[in-house]
């Protein structure tokens, strides 16, 4: 795809290299981002693994990880090298090929998503940074539609998971799989009503643009009312199978969940898809809603280091977050995650997003903003009634219907 | 540039749609439908109809085939099948006719038209910069086929409302489904499958799979 750009060399989007005139520069830049952003995320990944071990530890009264290298730094290594010479299983029942296909299917999108995420930049110009004479984005690719790219991918990763489990050719894989499937693909819908909220504020699905359109105004979190910005939390989080939300491998029912029969290097890449994706949840959670690398330019000097910085920081207090939320809060029961995903979120999102787009189009008419507000208040309201109206007929029916058969056993 | 990644996807695109067809396991074929899919994705970015190369990916990939892999995996159908086993008579010979008219077809289309194929596409360009196409198919979608989507959405409220209807269970005791039609799927020997189904996803997991 081309790029018409007024900045002639820009290096932009996925990947306009061999359109017009292929500069070994380009080239170049192009294979540092990719290399780069790859080595961020394994290095991140390794700290953020030991940061989750010690910061759990820290909140049970332990110690944690201490003894690889200062502070226990280095126990993901160790424990990756471990991991490395370990004897690679497959089950005899097992279907081979999609066996070891699956491992990759949830790898690879928890890494490709990373590349579009912007981790600086000075948004206050044009979001660019000049490198070798270029100008560049500091993301690997910014393809028009990249936040529907991230949907994509994260219904794609369903598929390591839900291939996983089925061909281990064992009970438990199979259950741990079907519960991650049926609860990735509640919560995506919940997902991505909230992100929607964001293409109606920002107009564009660009993150590139969105995080531009955050730094002119005010940032999404604001900017969307606050609520698709709590739902995108609660469903990111069980999207990402983190507690309060794991009961894909609720140890206690599931011995390991879908990965149980996994073993040594196959284990080792679901391992780091995982904590993959809760770093590239975090990042998408800060460039949709938190202004990606926006935030004050302290010194002239070493400029370009302080989006990088600040973006680094927003992540951060999302992991810790995640970190204390495993810590603190006990699993879901299987109802009731279903219950919040599809009568409380996926309702809350749809009503805010049509509250957002009625507000839009009175703004582009002209009409009375109060009048337009208590009507869509009004008809919120009425619809959340006859909803939870709804849903009570529905649990009393169901308890009415449990009552009879408890009576028939009883006869 | 365009000829090297459209002859890279074609590949992927008959591979994958002849996978479907030669696969003997259900979970398979529909694996190598999702590729299929993503190799179809990648010529409409080809085309810079980016917006569809993402929805194509995430309605067709993210939530048909996985539905397609549920219902495979819940009814414990995911085994292996006997090709010697014709499931519905004479729907051989009439999936074979059939597939033989819709080839003629296109042969006929493809040799009689005016000028042939010539491989030239058909737009050189597109309308807006690449990222204006969502803007644009919201706009055509929202306007001038405005009707559709509305009798579209009715039609899927309507399916929605008929599952919930179907799945819903009746207010009190449940019936044991009545002998004679289990007796009767046993009797017949063209549906073996239908037996299986029963024990579902129990069943699915005593056997495993383990039949590649």
């Amino acid at each position: 795809m081309s790029h018409a750009t007024p900045l002639g060399s820009l290096v932009l989007a996925a990947d306009p290299l061999l359109n017009q005139g292929l500069d070994l520069s380009i080239v170049g830049i192009v294979l540092l981002k990719v290399v780069a952003a790859f080595a961020l995320l394994l290095v991140s990944v390794m700290l953020m693994i030991w940061f989750e071990r010690k910061l759990v530890a820290d909140m049970h009264n332990r110690i944690g990880p201490s003894v690889a290298g200062p502070f226990g730094i280095l126990q993901t290594l160790a424990d990756g090298i471990k991991l490395f010479f370990k004897e690679d299983l497959v089950p005899d029942r097992a279907d081979r090929v999609v066996f070891k296909l699956a491992p990759y299917l949830s790898l690879i999108p928890a890494f490709l998503v990373f590349a579009i995420v912007p981790i600086g930049g000075d948004f206050t110009g044009d979001g660019t940074v000049t490198w070798f004479g270029e100008r560049t984005y500091l993301q690997v690719a910014d393809p028009p539609v990249g936040v529907l790219f991230f949907l994509a991918l994260s219904s794609i990763a369903v598929y390591g998971v839900m291939l996983a489990g089925w061909s281990s050719g064992s009970k438990y894989p199979l259950l741990g799989s079907v519960r991650a499937s049926a609860q990735m693909i509640s919560y995506e819908a919940a997902l991505g009503l909230a992100i929607a909220s964001v293409f109606l504020t920002s107009g564009s699905l660009s993150t590139h643009d969105i995080v531009a359109g955050q730094v002119a105004g005010h940032w999404n979190i604001l900017a969307t009312g606050v609520v698709p910005f709590l739902v995108f939390l609660v469903a990111g989080t069980a999207e990402l199978n983190r507690p309060p939300f794991d009961l894909v491998e609720a140890e206690q029912e599931l011995v390991g969940g879908f990965h149980t029969e996994y073993s040594s290097l196959r284990f080792a890449l679901f391992f780091l898809a995982e904590f993959m994706n809760v770093i590239t949840m975090s990042a998408i959670a800060v460039t949709l809603f938190l202004g990606g690398p926006a935030g004050p330019v302290l010194t002239d000097t070493l400029g370009w280091v302080w989006p990088i910085l600040w973006f680094s920081l927003k992540v951060f207090a999302f992991l810790f977050g995640f970190v204390w939320l495993r810590a603190t809060l006990p699993r879901f029961r299987y109802d009731q995650l279903m219950d919040l995903g599809w009568k409380v979120l996926i309702p809350v999102s749809l009503g805010w997003f049509l509250l957002i787009a009625t507000l839009n189009v009175a703004g582009d008419r002209g009409w009375p903003i109060l009048v337009v507000v208590l009507g869509g208040v009004a008809v919120m309201v009425v619809a959340a009634a006859m909803l939870s109206g709804a849903v009570d007929k529905a649990r009393s029916d169901r308890l009415a219907g449990a009552e009879d058969e408890d009576e028939e056993v009883d006869a | 540039m365009d000829a090297t990644v459209f002859l890279i996807s074609a590949t992927i695109i008959l591979t994958g749609a002849g996978g479907v067809l030669v696969a003997r396991n259900p979970v398979h074929a529909a694996l190598f439908l999702v590729q299929t899919l993503f190799g179809v994705a990648v010529l409409f970015v080809l085309q810079d109809a980016t917006f569809l190369a993402a929805v194509q990916v995430i309605v067709y990939a993210g939530a048909v085939v996985i539905l397609f892999l549920f219902v495979i995996m819940l009814l414990g159908v995911d085994r292996a099948e006997d090709l010697g086993v014709e499931p519905i008579v004479g729907q051989r010979p009439i999936v074979a006719l059939i597939g033989a008219s819709l080839l003629g077809l296109l042969l006929t289309v493809l040799l009689v038209s005016v000028d042939g194929p010539t491989g030239a596409r058909a737009a050189d360009a597109p309308l807006g910069d690449a990222g204006d196409n969502t803007r644009r198919l919201g706009e055509a979608l929202f306007t001038d086929h405005v009707f559709a989507v509305e009798l579209t959405a009715l039609l899927l409220t309507v399916a929605v409302v008929g599952a919930v209807v179907l799945a819903r269970r009746l207010r009190g005791p449940l019936q044991p489904l009545p002998v004679v039609a289990v007796a009767s799927v046993v009797d017949d020997s063209s549906a073996p499958d239908a037996v299986e189904q029963e024990d579902g996803i129990h069943e699915a997991m005593d056997e495993g799979e383990g039949t590649t």
